[in-house]
């Protein structure tokens, strides 16, 4: 242990003796926010000081900003003293078995036709099968032998801290700054962990990051940090979250991702969302505030969003991208449902800075019961951006009309050669098509998901194959019950 | 097979269908011919359950049950189907999984193991000659850009498909050249049988040369008014519908 280490560890433990009652060896720290809180939260990591530093800075910042007001959200206030910042992988409190978890998660498991030993790994089941660990553990290990083969780091952003500092230090914070917004500065100051990942120069990354995160996957908290940087030449595909519902005692998730794509590099980034929606009224549902930024520092480089927004009682998230590389390339795709009483405010940034740059956005937002989607999109054409281009096509699918969709679409564009183009549309599903479906012997239910899936497909066929067959499969279940 | 007794139809509270009486055995093939608006189009639409179109009255057995107690797609999965005048695209839907799902949606109320990838591929290959259909068509979105002759071609390889025993074909002449229309009714021809039925809603007398009918009505004003049999057809063919209304 380094002597800096050592030095925050004491320092944590003193402070520790005034502020609580609970050791710092405990699991969890008790409710609660204050410089003390992140000294202890930096110490449990064991962190270097320039972290501690970085998490405190944001701290001060944090306290002096103020909650954004979005229109189309409806947020209770949250109470920020009344949350655990720190809670130690669990190990043994969790259901002993299957038998022990809610039957109407494991029916939904069972629709999405996830594999005995994944839903219990999901549902927290603490007993495992010796052989399923042991199977899973070797698979793991396969893939992290040929993942270092490649050069490819990935690993947890804690265990980056401490093997790979140069690199986190560089980039952490370059893409969202501290102060991007009220949940990206909680964010910096209280982070628990998140994914690590480096591709160096050249390099293709061997596999879909996916198939390692599934297996490798665990309750990261509910303040995940991810960055990945894909170095010149490089190329990675990057797939987060499950389409399993996950439910979470922890309300409010305020993730941070960042991405660096230097020149000619790559990186496509896939999310599947489904977390536990609440139920009809909202209640107990998550609040996800999102944010997710990719910078394309390089010329020609590449981004591209891919999200299927299907759970949380709120979700707020504006994957965006800074083009500022000459020829740089963003792109985002996405589909978000709000059913029940859900409410999304969904969208995208595309800040055009370099010459030649060009951004696609395709949106599509489908609102069933009671369900709120909004669409909120900014291109932004600076001076200096010479031929820049944008298309957006921003697509809303009504299911009743107890619902509702809004789109938000601003553009600023400060260079005369750009050219912008936005499509926008706002349908019901169609009696007369789910009549021919019904008419052909389709159920009602398999008929809507059918519609919806149709009016996905655009984004679908931008996800990893896999994957796409379980997001159609995630709306359909989604969609159950919310026709009418 | 089906018996129409007393039908009265409303839509959007006007009566479209005014008591209208019909019965058609198994094997048999029954023509319905009259002016725009009589209410063709309101008939199969009842018949096969969509939704807005109110039985005010009087009833319809098929196979010996209450119709109009099932729901539509227990209707389609009990062998109804109807061939759209006007049919639906549904963007982004694949035509051969549309099919498929018909298909295994019919097997699965059957009881019946669901068909394969492989065997469904068959089926249609050997179908899609039948009508002469382009095997690209399967691979587009539903219906998605086809041209008028494509769709209609479309409802009748779903029927060849499908095997019903109660086929509804809604003015599926209107809009195909001679050709197209030969070929059309070759298709439907070559379903019939003596346990499969047919209701054959057209304007023109056309179609009938193709597909001969046991028997011709005459629907006007949301009644029956005259049936006979092919020599009707060519009857009105000669002196239009207005003869009959002003008797009706
Ligand atoms: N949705 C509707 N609302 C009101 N009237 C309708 C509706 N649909 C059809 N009609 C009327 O019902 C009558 C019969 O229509 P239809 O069954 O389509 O006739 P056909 O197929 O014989 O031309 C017409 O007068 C038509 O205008
Ligand atoms: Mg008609």
């Amino acid at each position: 242990m380094s002597a800096d280490n050592q030095e925050v560890r004491e320092l944590a433990q003193k402070e520790y003796e005034h502020g609580f009652v609970t050791d710092i060896q405990a699991d969890t720290l008790p409710p609660g926010l204050d410089e003390d809180v992140i000294r202890a939260i930096s110490a449990k990591k064991n962190e270097p000081q320039w972290m501690l530093e970085w998490r405190l800075d944001a701290y001060e910042k944090w306290l002096k900003m103020t909650p954004p007001q979005w229109p189309h959200l409806r947020i209770q206030p949250i109470d920020y003293q009344a949350i655990s910042y720190y809670s130690a992988p669990r190990q043994g409190d969790g259901p002993k078995s299957l038998d022990e978890v809610d039957p109407k998660l494991l029916e939904t498991y069972n629709k999405l036709g996830i594999p005995l030993e994944e839903q219990k790994m999901l549902a927290g089941v603490t007993d495992m099968a010796v052989d399923a660990v042991f199977d899973s553990v070797s698979v793991k290990t396969t893939f992290t032998r040929q993942l270092e083969e490649a050069g490819v780091i990935f690993c947890s952003i804690s265990e980056a801290m401490h093997k790979h500092p140069a690199l986190v230090q560089q980039y952490l914070g370059t893409v969202v700054p501290k102060t991007d917004n009220y949940y990206a500065a909680l964010n910096c100051a209280v982070f628990t962990d998140g994914s690590f990942v480096y591709i160096p120069k050249g390099t293709r990354c061997p596999m879909e990051l996916s198939t390692y995160f599934r297996i490798n996957a665990q309750n990261t908290g509910q303040f995940e940090r991810t960055l990945i940087i894909a170095d010149e030449g490089s190329h990675v595909s990057y797939l987060e979250g499950c389409t399993a519902p996950i439910r979470d005692e922890n309300q409010l998730h305020a993730a941070v991702v960042e991405l660096v794509a230097m020149e000619n590099a790559e990186i496509k980034y896939s999310t599947v969302q489904n977390w536990y929606p609440g139920d009809e009224t909202g209640k107990g549902g998550i609040y996800n505030f999102v944010t997710k930024r990719a910078e394309c520092r390089g010329d020609h480089s590449r981004v591209s969003w891919t999200q299927v927004e299907t759970g949380s009682s709120i979700t707020w998230k504006y994957p965006s991208c800074v083009l500022k590389g000459d020829n740089s390339v963003g792109e985002f795709y996405s589909v978000a449902l709000s059913s029940l009483a859900q409410q999304a405010d969904t969208g995208t940034k595309m800040i055009h800075l370099g010459r030649n740059t060009s951004s696609t956005i395709v949106s599509k937002g489908i609102s069933a019961m009671k369900g709120q989607n909004a669409y909120r999109g900014l291109v932004q054409v600076n001076k200096n951006a010479e031929n820049a281009r944008n298309y957006t096509q921003c697509d809303s699918l009504l299911l009743g009309d107890t619902c509702g969709a809004h789109t938000f679409p601003y553009m600023e564009v400060k260079n005369p050669t750009a050219r912008v183009e936005h499509e926008a549309t706002t349908s019901r599903i169609g009696e007369d098509q789910l009549f021919y479906c019904r008419q052909r012997g389709i159920s009602e239910e398999d008929a809507v998901s059918m519609i919806v899936n149709g009016f996905c497909k655009e984004v679908f066929r931008e996800l990893p194959m896999e994957f796409a067959v379980e997001a159609q499969k995630l709306l359909s279940v989604s969609l159950e019950g919310a026709v009418g | 097979m089906l018996e129409i007794k007393d039908l009265h139809v409303s839509v959007d509270g006007k009566e479209i269908l005014k008591g209208l009486n019909l019965s058609v055995d198994a094997g048999q093939v029954h023509a319905i011919m009259g002016p725009n608006g009589a209410g063709k189009s309101t008939l199969s639409y009842v018949l096969s359950g969509r939704e807005g179109y109110h039985v005010t009255d009087g009833s319809v057995t098929y196979k010996g049950r209450d119709l109009l107690a099932m729901e539509t797609d227990e209707r389609a999965c009990e062998g109804i189907f109807l061939a759209f005048q006007y049919p639906v695209e549904i963007p982004g839907v694949n035509s051969s999984y549309f099919l498929k799902a018909a298909v295994n949606a019919r097997r699965r109320y059957r009881g019946e193991p669901e068909m394969n990838a492989m065997e469904f591929m068959k089926l249609t290959k050997e179908k899609m000659q039948v009508v002469e259909m382009k095997q690209e068509l399967l691979a587009r979105s539903v219906n998605e850009g086809f041209s008028g002759g494509e769709k209609k071609r479309n409802e009748i390889f779903q029927m060849a498909v499908l095997e019903p025993e109660l086929t509804i074909l809604d003015e599926t002449d209107s809009g195909l050249d001679i050709d197209a229309l030969r070929i059309v009714a070759g298709g439907v021809n070559a379903l019939r049988n003596e346990q499969r039925s047919m209701i054959v809603v057209t304007h023109y007398q056309r179609l009938l040369d193709y597909i001969r009918p046991d028997h011709v009505h005459v629907l006007a004003d949301g009644i029956i008014v005259k049936s006979g049999d092919e020599k009707l057809a060519l009857e009105l063919e000669e002196k239009g519908y207005s003869w009959l209304e002003k008797s009706a």
